[in-house]
């Protein structure tokens, strides 16, 4: 079990619902992760073609928690405002808050970020920034009131696993009881799978699941990885040696030579 | 008048924003609304009369990452 700001999930594998081939395929890849948090979004709405009218009632039906997020926002006041619209319209006060910085990374603007998440908890929600390891941003959040974190593994989208396991490391080390999860830059199942043994909580993805050739399996895939990293994690791994230690008996050996 | 709306210049007789929704075709629908960059919830939109100029943004759940 997880816990986010006090409400317990069964599943560590947080699933996003972008990029994925139709509408349905993102349904059975939910179902088939296990997933208990699935993020969303808000976007411009045309009034003929209420798109966004569909897409709430097919999330409705799958059961699952929403994690809305503010992607794309690029400046405090653009960030706030689309977490108050995103209260109002999902009806929670979960928001995963991005303040974007860097264009070509994605890398999170981490001084808009602390002061979004201010403002944002003396409005009463529960904030998930998403961060980097960086350890003295992670402080700053903690202290704005923040419970949960999520540091990147690597950019958005990028597939590149972790790209700075002794960052995220450290990271885990500093924050022992605090939620922690892995979001963003995962891109394969053993990548998750590595986040869980070195202590997450969770981890939240999207583009591994969604653009792989068959979503659903990956889905399933992914489910068991974060399962097992985790089952690892909790049986306290051992620690890993320069030289070989032999794990067949010594003694006993016939003399043969 | 002629507000922005989503980013498109739209003609709407309406001054309330409740109305103006209404006749721009979102009567009912799960939306919600800002103007001119700043959140109005759905209890105050009867209470918020658009200007000429002024952005309207209606925003509606969509797939996210």
């Amino acid at each position: 079990m997880a816990t986010f700001y006090g409400t317990e999930v069964e599943s560590r594998l947080m699933l996003g619902t972008a990029l994925y081939p139709s509408p349905a395929i993102m349904a059975a890849a939910v179902r088939a992760s296990g997933a208990g948090i699935v993020t969303v979004s808000l976007r411009r709405e045309a009034a003929e073609a209420r798109a966004g009218q569909a897409f709430w009632e097919m999330i409705r039906g799958l059961g699952v928690r929403v994690l809305p997020n503010t992607a794309g926002c690029h400046s405090v006041r653009e960030a706030v405002t689309t977490a108050q619209m995103a209260r109002e319209v999902f009806g929670t006060d979960w928001i995963k808050l991005e303040v974007i910085g860097e264009e070509d990374t994605l890398h999170p603007d981490l001084f808009g970020l602390v002061e979004a998440a201010r403002i944002l908890i003396a409005e009463g929600f529960k904030v998930f920034p998403y961060t980097t390891e960086d350890l003295v941003a992670a402080r700053r959040l903690v202290d704005a009131g923040c419970e949960v974190l999520m540091p990147w593994g690597a950019p958005i989208g990028s597939g590149q696993g972790l790209v700075n396991p002794h960052g995220l490391r450290t990271l885990r080390a500093h924050f022992p009881d605090l939620t922690l999860v892995v979001d963003a830059g995962i891109g394969l199942p053993s990548h998750a799978a590595r986040a869980m043994e070195m202590g997450f909580d969770a981890v939240l993805l999207n583009t591994a699941v969604a653009k792989a050739g068959d979503p659903a399996a990956m889905a399933r895939a992914f489910a068991r990885a974060v399962e097992a990293g985790r089952l690892a994690f909790d049986a306290d791994p051992m620690e890993p040696r320069d030289m070989a230690a032999p794990s067949t008996p010594v003694m006993g050996k016939a003399f043969l030579g | 008048m002629t507000i922005i709306l989503n980013g498109e210049p739209r003609a709407v007789a309406a001054g309330a924003l409740d109305a103006a929704l209404a006749e721009l075709g979102y009567g009912g629908a799960h939306v919600a609304t800002a103007v001119n960059g700043e959140f109005v919830p759905r209890d105050a939109r009867a209470g918020i009369t658009l200007r000429e100029g002024d952005r309207l943004e209606v925003l509606a759940p969509l797939q996210g990452g």
